[in-house]
């Protein structure tokens, strides 16, 4: 089956005011199969809402793409005319940002804010808008679709914003769907709705999705493989229940140690010391020849501070990036 | 809904009652009446003078004048001016009239040449043409409103292209409808270009400023992520947004569309309410200036509580407010 | 073994004593009508000094609200708060300029409550210098001792916050909270905003603090999972009122109220799959 995206070696680099180029994705690769949900797992630094922003296109004026190609439907987005692009974005690749309470109009009705990305894509005439408008909401609100439709933003609560921004999102039945943190801002309860909002739509419209998080355990159950990135390189790639129950890189093998094995396991252990990674998260701006995350590894060997690891293949669809791989 | 309108509505009251009061204190306390130049005089009596004072009830202790023109100006009577020996109102209206066709042209002017250099400049944050933009807007802020309409009119009579003063040519009554219509253009221009060159920095920064600060907006960037088509996005998106800081500002200039134009009309002979006002403080007609400072204010308090009333309309979220108790 | 402060009497009393705390907003909802919102109706607890009480809750049940009003942030509607056997609701400014150093609370995030113009130093030096008590040298080797204890290195201490990570932000937040040596500390959702993996460094600071300066700790969290290792006892709010409270043993694991247990169901979403072949 060809895939529906294709991000071929990308990297990223951002210019500090003071003009220093400031690196944030080295040579990231992935691929992303029709109905199929990709996990991306990363940290503050990690490069993952930078992945979000190159792939559409949408980096910050001092970002630059420094490197790759990024392909929907086998054509690359770098050779798409500003119109195209346009006309892709919200149509066949839709992107929900981080932090709903910003990423609305403040003062435009919710309802008015999903009929403008539909009107937008204009494949409906304007008289349809509106009714369509409303189905959406239907769907996405089990409850009180109308009166939400009809509200502002700084009415609606935290987890009404976060349905509205997913109701945009699929508005014009796009291929992918990138959702970077999107319940990152919300309480555990409301958490677990939204999730169940993103199965719900992945079950009906059968869109690929890309679930960028920072949290492992809200992937378990929702995305099909998961890519792990540190220090903006891919460190891990594989089915998601296999990474979560044998990770083989060492930092995703931290991560996963981190989270107790259940909660009698977390209440026994109460006012123990937690399991940490030492070391403080990956800084641009630290220069380092070998491995990002070598000055945090407990495994770390000498070729480790030498030369960055290459990707290894560890069978079907599980690749790692660790000298202790390489054979 | 109430609420809000109706408290503004009764502090707009509060303010021009206020308003009167002082300037009819002011005024009325400012030494000299405006016989004081007949003193002078020695043909005339002091017995005549005391009888003029009487006549115009000029020696009745202040709280009484005070009561008797409010009293006449719910009657529709804004008191006497001794100077033009008529009713102030007639004046007034007259005046007033010549002074908003100046400047209400010139504010409308003045604020869409702001709104589309500011959106322009916005834009292009930090590139060249907005600095450019930026420095030529702080060299016209600099420059003080007299200094502007003086060059204006050494261009005037220089250059012989526009009228050096005045609202209308000596033959005005003679020329055809549209004739007449070309000649009060022709004397607008010069004091219109005046107005606003002299409006037009502090507008055009501010509309620099909040569309800038809404472009650089998380909310603009997820509609582009939406992919909204870019006038959608300038004026659907943006300019609301940005609309309320701009709606105070627009609220201001409806304020000072009587009160602005003070120093261009007095240099350019316009005749508005500008010179009336000055004419009438240095001979003390008294009424005429109490008239004109309550015009002046209206139009203020109404500025002020137009620009309330529509960002109550503009902005959901004055609507909803919340206070602790 | 927990300590208590005593009072005259001997009596062993709680550092901090909560009675009906009351605490009402007025709001103007969509039809224009003032509503009344109840922030906190009747909220009562006890904490033991050199524990951690743990409240938990779903936003807008009033967790943030009761944190501000024991941090003397803001004036609860009715109620009273004492701390060392002292009700420091209705106490003067002046009075209650004593009592704040003694209670301090860390926010969520440190971007926001650290000067983004100042350096490290600066901020730690900023509640040593109001105390004035100490001279310049002495500020700075405290400044630096305070540094040392929350684990940054000395290095960081002319970089301002945005220079910083996250983790090291929030250390920085408590470094300068310890500076006034307080009795209390007030986490509001202090950790919500780390890396998971920082967290546990964070979790293990705290803990060492409380075992060496028999630090007390109000943990407001929705994370039932970190309030399950950092707590003692745990209270449940919901809609402004404690639902339920009690060891953090026995509400996990024997939970009365419904609230508590549909937190609860949202928690083994948390947990690592069970599964076999965990590389240690």
């Amino acid at each position: 089956m060809t895939a529906v995206l294709e991000i071929q070696d990308l990297s990223v680099s951002y210019r500090t005011p003071a003009g220093e180029p400031c690196p944030a994705l080295a040579g990231v690769s992935l691929d992303l199969k029709p109905g199929e949900v990709l996990g991306v797992l990363g940290e503050s630094g990690s490069g993952k809402s930078t992945l979000a922003a190159a792939i559409v296109r949408l980096l910050p004026p001092n970002g630059h793409i420094t490197g790759g190609t990024v392909l929907l439907d086998g054509k690359s987005l770098s050779q798409s005319t500003s119109e195209e692009l346009r006309q892709i974005r919200g149509g066949r690749l839709a992107l929900i940002f981080q932090e709903p309470s910003l990423a609305l109009h403040p003062t435009m009705r919710a309802g008015e804010q999903v009929r403008q990305v539909l009107a937008a894509h204009g494949f409906l005439p304007t008289s349809a808008l509106k009714e369509k408008t409303r189905q959406i909401f239907a769907q996405i609100f089990p409850q009180d679709a109308e009166r939400i439709s009809r509200s502002y933003p700084h009415q609606l609560s935290g987890g009404q914003r976060q349905r509205v921004l997913i109701a945009q999102a699929i508005a014009c039945n796009p291929a992918v769907i990138i959702a970077d943190e999107p319940t990152a801002s919300l309480d555990p309860t409301t958490q677990l709705e939204i999730l169940d909002v993103f199965r719900d739509i992945r079950e009906r419209l059968g869109l690929a999705m890309i679930f960028i998080t920072h949290n492992p355990a809200l992937l378990s159950g929702l995305a099909d493989r998961v890519l792990i990135l540190y220090g903006g390189r891919a460190v891990e790639l594989g089915p998601t229940a296999e990474v979560l129950a044998s990770p083989r890189h060492p930092y995703t093998k931290a991560l996963i140690q981190s989270i107790p094995a259940s909660f009698d396991e977390r209440i026994a252990n109460r006012k123990t010391r937690m399991v940490a990674i030492a070391g403080d998260s990956w800084r641009s701006t630290s220069s380092q020849r070998g491995c990002c995350f070598e000055p945090r590894c407990v495994e770390a060997m000498d070729i480790c501070r030498e030369r960055e690891p290459a990707l290894v293949n560890l069978g079907i669809n599980r690749t790692v990036s660790c000298f202790k791989y390489e054979s | 809904m109430t609420g809000f309108p109706l408290r503004r509505l009764r502090h707009a009251l509060f303010l021009l009652i206020g308003a009167s009061i002082l300037a009819f204190l002011f005024a009325a306390l400012a030494p000299g009446n405006y016989f004081d130049e007949m003193r002078l005089n020695p043909q005339i009596a002091p017995e005549t003078l005391v009888a003029l004072r009487a006549q115009y009830g000029i020696d009745r202790p202040l709280p009484m004048r005070y009561a008797s023109w409010v009293n006449s100006l719910l009657h529709g009577n804004m008191g006497f001016s001794f100077a033009y020996n008529s009713a102030v109102a007639p004046i007034l209206i007259v005046r007033a009239r010549n002074t908003l066709l100046l400047t209400a042209t010139s504010t409308l002017l003045a604020w869409a040449i702001a709104l589309a250099l500011g959106i322009w400049s916005a834009e292009r944050l930090g590139k060249l043409p907005d600095r450019l933009l930026s420095w030529s807007t702080a060299l016209l802020l600099v420059i003080p409103d007299l200094g502007i309409a003086l060059g204006l009119l050494v261009l005037a009579v220089r250059s012989g292209w526009f009228p050096s003063g005045g609202m209308a040519s000596v033959d005005f009554e003679t020329l055809s409808a549209f004739n007449k219509l070309r000649d009060l253009a022709w004397h607008m221009v010069l004091p219109m270009a005046a107005l606003v060159l002299s409006a037009l920095p502090l507008l055009v920064r501010h509309v620099r400023a909040a569309a800038a600060d809404v472009l650089s907006a998380p909310f603009m960037l997820a509609a582009v992520g939406h992919g909204i088509p870019r006038r959608t996005l300038l004026y659907r998106y943006a300019l609301p947004a940005a609309a309320n800081p701009l709606i105070s500002l627009f609220g201001f200039s409806i304020g000072a569309l009587l009160s602005g134009s003070l120093i261009v009309e007095v240099v350019m002979s316009w005749p508005g309410l500008g010179p009336l006002l000055l004419e009438s403080i240095l001979s003390r007609d008294l009424y005429v200036v109490v008239g004109a400072i309550l015009f002046s204010t209206l139009f203020l308090v109404f500025g002020n509580l137009a620009a309330d009333m529509l960002l109550y309309l503009a902005d959901p979220r004055i609507r909803t407010e919340s206070s602790a108790r | 073994m927990k300590a208590e402060s005593a009072t005259t009497d001997g009596s062993l009393q709680p550092l901090l004593k909560v009675e009906s705390l009351v605490k009402l907003y007025m709001k103007r909802n969509l039809a224009g009508v003032q509503e009344e919102v109840r922030a906190l109706d009747g909220v009562s607890f006890a904490i033991e000094a050199g524990t951690t009480l743990a409240v938990v809750g779903e936003s807008g049940s009033g967790k943030s609200t009761l944190a501000f009003c024991v941090a003397c942030l803001e004036n609860p509607t009715s109620g009273s708060i004492c701390f060392a056997s002292r009700n420091i609701v209705a106490i003067s400014e002046r009075h209650r300029r004593k009592v704040r150093p003694q209670i301090q609370l860390i926010f969520q995030d440190p971007a926001n409550s650290l000067n983004p113009r100042w350096s490290a130093l600066d901020i730690l030096n900023e509640p040593l210098a109001l105390q004035r008590k100490l001279n310049r040298e002495e500020m700075k080797q405290r400044a630096y001792g305070l540094l040392d204890r929350v684990g940054l290195p000395s290095e960081i201490a002319n970089r301002p916050p945005a220079e910083l990570s996250g983790g090291q932000r929030q250390r920085l937040a408590i470094a300068r909270a310890l500076a006034l040596e307080p009795k209390l500390l007030i986490l509001d959702e202090a950790l919500s905003a780390i890396d998971c993996s920082i967290q546990a460094q964070i979790v293990n600071l705290l803990m060492d603090l409380q075992t060496s300066l028999r630090m007390t700790y109000l943990f407001i969290t929705h994370d039932l999972s970190m309030a399950a290792h950092l707590a003692d006892e745990i209270a449940v709010m919901r809609r402004g009122r404690i639902v339920e409270h009690g060891p953090t043993e026995k509400v996990l694991q024997q939970p009365e109220s419904e609230t508590t247990q549909q937190l609860l169901k949202a928690m083994p979403r948390m947990i690592r799959p069970a599964l076999p072949e965990m590389q240690r």
